[in-house]
């Protein structure tokens, strides 16, 4: 019972009518594409000064994803303010009346924040790589032709897509803006960096949804990694689908 | 028609609501009356499916409302009227539960107009007052334009022309043949809109009873005696086979019997007599009493159990 669409179409309605969910989706591609822009233009001028082993190990493709991360906190952002602006708003109540099949109103929720943060992705990343590539200047830059590339460019856009389900199915276990991105935001942006730099615990900390999801964002694995792109990006896969799992089982048992 | 069979909700250590049955039938108000924390809100949630029942259940036409395929057509609720997402418009809230039950796009304008939120629609809902919050959450129940109708307390924070107004609306959809259930913690209230009572306190059924049965039952009657003797006068009277309840102010209330005879009974064994007056307990006063007693029930058997 339940009817699906329709409950797509509430959710479509609720997002677009918050302004909310369009500065965050507006900040995530300024955000990437002037960190592009600005990486492209530091290296197209460092490029010469660099050692003969930085130049060889140069990526372009990955460099010019550099700010990728950070417009993907605004997704992060997007995702969660979607699941808990019902909670802390207590409209909520409103939808479970309106929708009381909750797996229904959830994977409703789900599956229209996720398509929205593809599409947002997949303008995203084309227009970040085309400007980074560009800025980086034809002597050094990678075409979406080159080896490797094409695979950065869908796998980051599934990236971004697939860090925003999993947020939505945190959010959803969690209910509060401030916790989910109180762990999130330092998860995503700080401690998982730190934990991939400490060289005792790099070998752990790889299989965090970030880290795992992101090597595909390089043209090359590192050394010191056991994951590589798609063993990775499988390995984020299994995190979303247990934050979305946990969502559903929060959501389904509690009262509104 | 609403059935509401043997309804339990406990939250953690709390019993909110405690094996309640009654049925509301359509075609007329029915009021739900009890005391703040008697377990109206908790038992209008459970209608509609926020609240699991710890046990017990909940049936609209013979349907549970999970069940329903397009609740909102069939069930308008007004639960908690500041709920709502300060940054969205009243048309956008509107608009968003209209789709999610294929409602079409126009009865946001109608119910908009019917509340008289026209003049607000493309408002942002943070500066709303709670008034027009409870006028935007009668709309969302209207948009369905469905035959059963729950508000709790929908009164609150309305001024009083807009007290007049949700009166007459209540009366006007039940006199379509909707099923009107609205809930409020004051009598006085329920007097004026409901013609029939569903009365609980502490979680538990007291009375299912129309509006007049319950006045005529619950408004006592007694006899106000002020008297400098109240021992002496309190005897005269139970000999004479009156009973008699403490007043305040050591005054006495002589039940069942009337201010001539409790007249004639002082004068003849000369007992000083300052007032004596017939008096009717208010409404308000009656459902108190009525509550109490149930809150006095419940402390006793609870001591009878642990002791
Ligand atoms: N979500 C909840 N969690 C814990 N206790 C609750 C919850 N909702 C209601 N209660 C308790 O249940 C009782 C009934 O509350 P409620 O249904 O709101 O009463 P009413 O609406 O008649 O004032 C109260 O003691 C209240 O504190
Ligand atoms: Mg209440």
């Amino acid at each position: 019972m339940g009817d699906p669409r329709a409950a797509i179409a509430f959710e479509w309605t609720k997002i677009r009518t918050v302004r909310s969910s369009l500065w965050s989706l507006l900040l995530c591609f300024l955000v990437s594409v002037l960190i592009a822009l600005l990486f492209g233009w530091v290296l197209r001028g460092a490029y010469d000064d660099m050692s003969a082993q930085s130049k060889a190990d140069f990526d372009p493709v990955g460099s010019g994803f550099n700010g990728l991360r950070l417009g993907m906190i605004s997704l992060v952002v997007f995702g969660t303010l979607t699941v808990t602006g019902e909670y802390t708003s207590g409209t909520i109540r409103a939808s479970l009346a309106a929708v009381p099949r909750r797996g229904v109103f959830y994977a409703a929720k789900v599956l229209t924040g996720t398509a929205i943060a593809l599409a947002v992705s997949v303008v995203v990343v084309l227009v970040t790589f085309f400007t980074a590539q560009t800025a980086i200047g034809e002597a050094h830059n990678a075409s979406i032709t080159d080896d490797g590339a094409l695979r950065a460019v869908v796998g980051s856009i599934l990236y971004m897509t697939l860090i925003c389900a999993f947020s939505m199915g945190l959010a959803t276990v969690l209910r509060t803006p401030a916790l989910t991105l109180g762990i999130l935001v330092p998860l995503f942006f700080m401690v998982s960096e730190i934990l991939n730099n400490l060289p005792g615990v790099q070998k752990a900390a790889q299989f965090l949804p970030d880290a795992a999801g992101g090597i595909i964002m390089r043209r090359e694995a590192q050394e010191h990694m056991i994951l590589d792109a798609w063993s990775g990006m499988a390995v984020l896969v299994a995190w979303v689908v247990v934050a979305l799992a946990g969502g559903y089982l929060a959501l389904r048992r509690r009262d509104a | 028609m609403i059935e509401v069979q043997q309804l339990t909700k406990r939250y953690g250590s709390t019993l909110a609501v405690d094996g309640l049955s009654f049925t509301v039938d359509p075609g007329r108000v029915t009021g739900f009356l009890g005391p703040n924390g008697a377990g109206k809100s908790t038992t209008m949630r459970a209608m509609i499916g926020l609240d699991r029942p710890t046990s017990g259940r909940v049936l609209i036409d013979g349907r549970s409302y999970t069940d329903l395929r397009y609740p909102l057509r069939e069930v308008g609720a007004l639960l908690d009227a500041k709920a709502l997402h300060g940054g969205r418009t009243a048309r956008a809230h509107l608009l968003g539960l209209a789709r999610s039950n294929r409602i079409p796009d126009r009865r946001v304008d109608e119910v908009l107009n019917t509340v008289g939120l026209t003049g607000a629609a493309d408002r942002r809902t943070e500066g709303f007052s709670l008034g027009m919050a409870q006028r935007l959450g009668v709309a969302c129940a209207l948009l369905g334009d469905p035959p059963v109708l729950l508000l709790d307390e929908p009164v609150n924070g309305l001024d009083p022309e807009g007290i007049l107004w949700i009166r007459g609306l209540m009366r006007q959809l039940a006199e379509e043949g909707r099923t009107v259930f609205v809930s409020s913690h004051l009598m006085s209230e329920m007097a004026l809109t409901a013609e029939h009572l569903i009365v609980i306190g502490r979680g538990r059924l007291l009375a299912d009873t129309s509006v007049e049965q319950f006045i005529a039952r619950n408004s006592r009657a007694y006899i106000l005696i002020r008297t400098p003797e109240p021992q002496r006068m309190r005897d005269v009277l139970t000999d004479a086979g009156v009973h008699t309840d403490d007043g305040p102010d050591g005054t006495l209330e002589a039940v069942g019997t009337s201010s001539e005879k409790v007249g004639e009974l002082a004068s003849r064994h000369g007992v000083t007599i300052h007032e004596i007056s017939p008096r009717t307990a208010s409404l308000e006063e009656a459902f108190m009493q009525l509550t109490a007693d149930a809150a006095d029930y419940r402390a006793e058997s609870r001591s009878a159990d642990h002791g």
